[in-house]
């Protein structure tokens, strides 16, 4: 563990990130590593490729526009600080200083309407500010399995936005959209804990130390049960 | 409702009877009568046979006996079987009750037809078969099928929890009843310590099994899932382990006294037999996984070596002492991995599925036999003793929970909740394991074992049945966020993409390799082992072993079927839609919102879906084979057009547009005549007035279809792709009203034209102005287009 917190060193003005994003420095230093996981030629930057190449994001249906969130306006590479930025949507909001914030202060990245932001620009390709229903059947396309025949899809992404369209023009505001998530609350589940597992490594010391004190029991052990063995 | 289960059930109901009924008559019938031949029949007749050499050989002959037990083994796995198929007609059913219900139903069922019939020979299960033949593929069965990645993570927690939380059941049970047992009044007092820590350990062997079906309905977390995946794992082991030394102990005692010094080597070598089974196993898993290194020639032996290895593992382990449960599931996890590389596709699947069916078996025979063993008169019944095990077994249990996690929680960082806490303790459902080591217990040492299974066989009922069946209700009112439901197809879609945004963050941030330990262990196991145990031409990332897998049959297969679903393209649809808004009628809403529920992507697990008693498809599977392959075509195409991002910029929108149909733009009447010419069963369906979007007729529209579509003969495919290229050359200009709204649904157009760049260029050019033949619908053409596209995505690597 003292090698790795010498790492800290390592990360670009870690101070000014922390107090933007919000992580504790475990968090970000785990982050660090990861980044540095992943940028796969040590360029000091992510590439697309680099975030392509995680396995689990390959089979995610959403895969591509995660990644793509984490370029914005058509940029190829992605800096330690802009990861962190982006991740930094997913921490737990915390509601209790809510209303003791500073007004003059930008809103935190994890708040909520950040968090439902960053869920609406998945949908909004064209970034306009409105899903479109044919947005809206993309964004249905690639979730819905080939089962599901292309009426039937269209059908529902027209309900879709028929849904939320409160003001009848065929799509979907941002405002319908953060409307629409307040009532079925999903908007804040979105909350991914990045947390650094430091702490898990205990359990694993704890098992080393009962071990190595049953190693003195095993020898008396030993003895006495290959005794026993021949006894019985 | 109610109605329809009788309808549905009852025949099954009636016919299993039946069914049992005329076994178990049959069976007892013939019995009779040929245990009153056999007695002295052979003699005569063998006697008869050697003084008269001239006599007729008998045409007819019934010799029972002969296949007795194989014959009414087989009737019952069957007649288990045949419920099983029941059970699951109705589909409800599941849901409500766990599978090991409706066995312990049968077996007692049986068990009464046996008792009632007075059949002579009640079935028995002795110590060599229960552990020789039935405990081994139980346990190799959970242990093949266990999510190793969670595993490992959480196994500081699982090990705490399932070693020391069968240890405190076992001794806590044991002590508590073994005070009661001093009290006068009930009659006990002639149980002496030893047998109760005995009935402790064996009454504390849970089974979980059957509510990790519950917890994946429910979705619970993952940690509680793995923590009691962990538990039906090692519980076993840890339980026999004790078992087995407490019988050892019981049987010294009958001769001298036990001194302490016993008792150390007692634990000692609990310790020993633990740690010696896992070693064992270990190796004997590192040797299988190195033969089957050799085997890609000859690879209908590969499910062979890894039974037989896994068997040996256990009977080696066995032979010395050691716990062979642990050995079997030590040499299951570990070469679990390395094999499933190694061998083929079908040997994988065959391995699962014979697996699943010998642990099936296993199970079925051991419930079968309790069973019968419930109804019948070998029980001694003591309320005292009765009441105060299942009091024990709850109590014991609770506090285990909450102590264990108490602790545990101070080192976890995702520490579990109180809910998660009662949900263990809920789940304590005694299975199989405790039945038959109950019945296993030597007569001779325990005078009062009837009490004893009798008491076990009231605590598994207990909780198989009022556990069991208020575990899925219990853990579906404890998690509160399904309680507000709303009825909105927003919510079903909205939800399931925030699931997946935030599995696809998680995966970014690559939450689960943060162990030193596990990194350690990777970077060796990069470095050595995988040298060692897997072939070599095997790419080494697990992205690519995964497209390995993917093989191109099952992906030509998936995109057949994306066809027959995904013909029809509706001109009624356009004319719907230029009319705007339309009213949906509820059960429409209602109907799309179940659509998109079993149609949707489910959100990528970890651990995968376990089922005690079934194989699942893997849907998990095929789903990553479809985004898969729709991925690689996007990616495709935005290498094609030089620039990584199909997003921002307007023309990507437009691009991505091949999916739909052309709304207004006017469409050259030619082309749509010829579109309607192949595919004129489509047309005529979608002209149906039925503006309405109707689930049922969309429904059977691809079983319609789907002979004409199966006989298309692969030739006719090939011949079939010329004309629709020639057109695309043509007129690209067009190419969004081609035509294909449908099919398009799996790729990206621009895509086709790509395809047609790189492998079309120069090949069959001569061909083309030949090829006037029936010019089949587009649609087929991906088909094809499959076998190449396939392997770009690998080479990516």
């Amino acid at each position: 563990m003292g090698s790795r917190s010498s790492h800290a060193a390592l990360i670009p003005d870690a101070d000014s990130l922390r107090r933007e994003t919000g992580f504790s420095q475990a968090s970000l230093l785990r982050l660090y590593h990861r980044f540095r996981a992943l940028d796969t030629n040590k360029k000091g930057y992510l590439s697309r490729m680099d975030l392509q190449q995680i396995g689990a994001l390959a089979v995610n249906p959403l895969g591509d526009r995660i990644i793509d969130s984490f370029f914005p306006d058509g940029s190829l590479q992605v800096d330690f600080p802009d990861f962190v930025r982006v991740l930094a949507h997913f921490r737990p909001a915390d509601d209790e200083d809510a209303g003791l914030r500073d007004p003059r202060e930008p809103e935190p990245l994890n708040s909520r309407m950040n968090k439902l932001r960053f869920a609406f620009q998945l949908y909004d390709l064209d970034r306009d500010g409105k899903i479109s229903r044919h947005e809206m059947l993309q964004v249905l396309r690639l979730m819905v399995g080939v089962q599901v025949t292309e009426e039937q899809l269209e059908s529902i992404a027209e309900r879709t936005v028929q849904e939320a369209d409160e003001d009848g023009d065929g799509a979907v505001s941002f405002l319908e959209f953060a409307k629409e998530e307040e009532e079925n609350g999903s908007g804040r589940q979105l909350v991914v804990s990045t947390t650094v597992c430091l702490k898990t490594q205990l359990p694993g010391r704890f098992l080393v130390l009962v071990i190595s004190v049953w190693n003195y029991w095993k020898l008396l052990g030993i003895i006495t049960t290959t005794a026993f063995i021949i006894v019985l | 409702m109610g109605f329809q289960v009788f309808v549905a059930f009852g025949p099954w109901n009636l016919l299993l009877l039946l069914v049992a009924l005329e076994c178990s008559e049959a069976s007892s019938d013939l019995n009779e009568s040929t245990n009153s031949t056999t007695r002295h029949e052979p003699n005569v007749q063998f006697a008869a046979a050697s003084s008269e050499p001239d006599e007729n050989i008998p045409v007819f002959v019934l010799d029972y006996d002969y296949v007795q037990i194989p014959y009414e083994v087989t009737l019952w796995i069957l007649l288990a079987s045949l419920a099983k198929i029941g059970f699951h007609l109705y589909r409800r059913l599941p849901g409500l009750m766990p599978e090991s219900c409706l066995l312990i139903i049968v077996g007692a069922l049986v068990g009464a037809i046996i008792f009632g019939t007075d059949h002579k020979s009640p079935p028995v299960m002795d110590s060599s078969i229960y552990f020789l033949y039935l405990l081994p593929p139980i346990v190799l069965e959970s242990g093949y099928f266990m999510p190793t990645r969670p595993f490992f993570e959480n196994i500081g927690s699982i090990l705490w929890w399932a070693g020391l939380g069968a240890l405190i059941n076992a001794f806590g049970i044991g002590l508590s009843l073994y005070l009661i047992c001093q009290i006068k009044a009930f009659g006990l007092s002639d149980v002496n310590l030893l047998q109760n820590l005995l009935f402790g350990s064996l009454i504390s062997a849970v089974d979980p099994v059957a509510v990790l079906a519950v917890f994946e309905e429910a979705r619970v977390n993952e940690p509680l899932y793995m923590m009691i995946f962990g538990e039906a794992l090692l519980n076993d082991g840890i339980s026999v382990v004790l078992y087995n030394i407490l019988i050892a102990f019981t049987k010294m005692h009958k001769f001298e006294d036990i001194e302490p010094v016993d008792i150390l080597a007692g634990c000692a070598r609990f310790v020993i037999v633990g740690v010696g089974g896992v070693f064992f196993g270990i190796i004997f898993g590192f040797i299988s996984a190195f033969i089957t290194r050799f085997t890609q020639n000859i690879s209908a032996i590969e499910p062979l070596i890894v039974f037989m290895f896994s068997y040996l593992s256990y009977l080696v382990a066995e032979t010395l002492y050691l716990s062979g449960i642990l050995a079997i599931t030590a040499c299951a996890v570990t070469m679990k991995k390395y094999v499933e590389e190694n061998v083929s596709q079908t040997s994988y699947t065959t391995i699962k599925y014979f697996m699943k069916m010998l642990s099936s078996v296993s199970e079925t025979l051991i419930f079968i036999f309790m069973g019968v063993s419930t109804v019948g008169k070998n029980h001694e019944w003591n309320w005292a003793f009765i009441c105060f095990t299942l009091v024990f077994c709850q109590v014991w249990r609770a506090i285990s929970v909450f102590a264990l996690f108490y602790v545990s929680n101070q080192f976890r960082t995702s520490p579990f909740s109180i809910k998660d806490q009662c949900i263990i303790f809920y789940s304590g459902v005694r299975g199989a394991g405790s039945f038959s080591l109950a019945f296993l217990l030597p007569l001779s040492l325990f005078p009062r074992k009837k009490m004893f299974v009798t008491a076990t066989l009231v605590v598994i009922y207990f909780t198989v049945f009022i556990q069991g069946i208020t575990i899925g209700p219990l853990v579906r009112y404890l998690d509160v966020k399904k309680t507000n439901k709303k009825e909105s197809i927003n919510e079903e879609l909205h939800i399931r993409l925030m699931d997946h945004l935030k599995a696809g963050i998680e995966d970014v941030c690559g939450q689960w390799s943060h162990y030193q330990v596990r990194d350690k262990f990777k970077k060796f196991d990069h470095r050595y082992l995988r040298k060692i145990l897997i072939r070599k031409n095997l790419p080494k990332s697990s992205i690519v072993s995964l497209y390995k897998k993917l093989e191109m049959k099952q992906a030509i297969e998936m995109v057949e079927t994306g066809i027959l679903s995904s013909t029809a393209f509706s001109v009624p649809q356009l004319a719907q839609r230029i009319q705007g808004t339309k009213r949906l009628s509820p059960e429409d809403v209602e109907s799309m919102r179940d659509l998109l529920t079993h149609n949707m992507y489910q959100v990528r697990q970890r651990t995968l879906s376990y089922n005690k008693y079934n194989l699942k498809p893997q849907t998990s599977e095929k789903q990553a084979k479809e985004i898969l392959i729709r991925r690689q075509n996007t990616l495709r195409e935005s290498m094609r057009k030089g620039h990584s991002l199909p997003w921002g910029e307007p023309a990507g929108a437009k691009n991505i547009r091949y999916l739909s149909f052309p709304y207004g733009h006017p469409q050259p009447a030619s082309r749509h005549r010829r579109v309607a010419e192949f595919t004129d069963n489509d047309s005529s369906d979608s002209e149906l007035p039925s503006i309405m979007f109707k689930e049922h007729s969309q429904r059977d529209l691809p079983q319609e279809r789907y002979p004409t579509q199966e006989i298309i003969p692969m030739k006719s495919l090939y011949r079939g792709r010329k004309p629709t290229n020639f057109r695309y050359q043509r007129n690209t200009s067009q190419e969004e009203h081609v035509g294909q709204g449908r099919r398009a649904a799996l790729r990206p157009k621009p895509l086709f034209r790509a395809v047609d760049e790189e492998y079309e260029s120069g090949e069959e050019s001569a061909e083309e102005a030949s090829a006037i033949g029936p010019g089949w619908p587009p649609e087929h053409r991906p088909s094809r287009e499959h076998h190449k596209s396939h392997s770009p995505l690998l080479r990516r690597k």
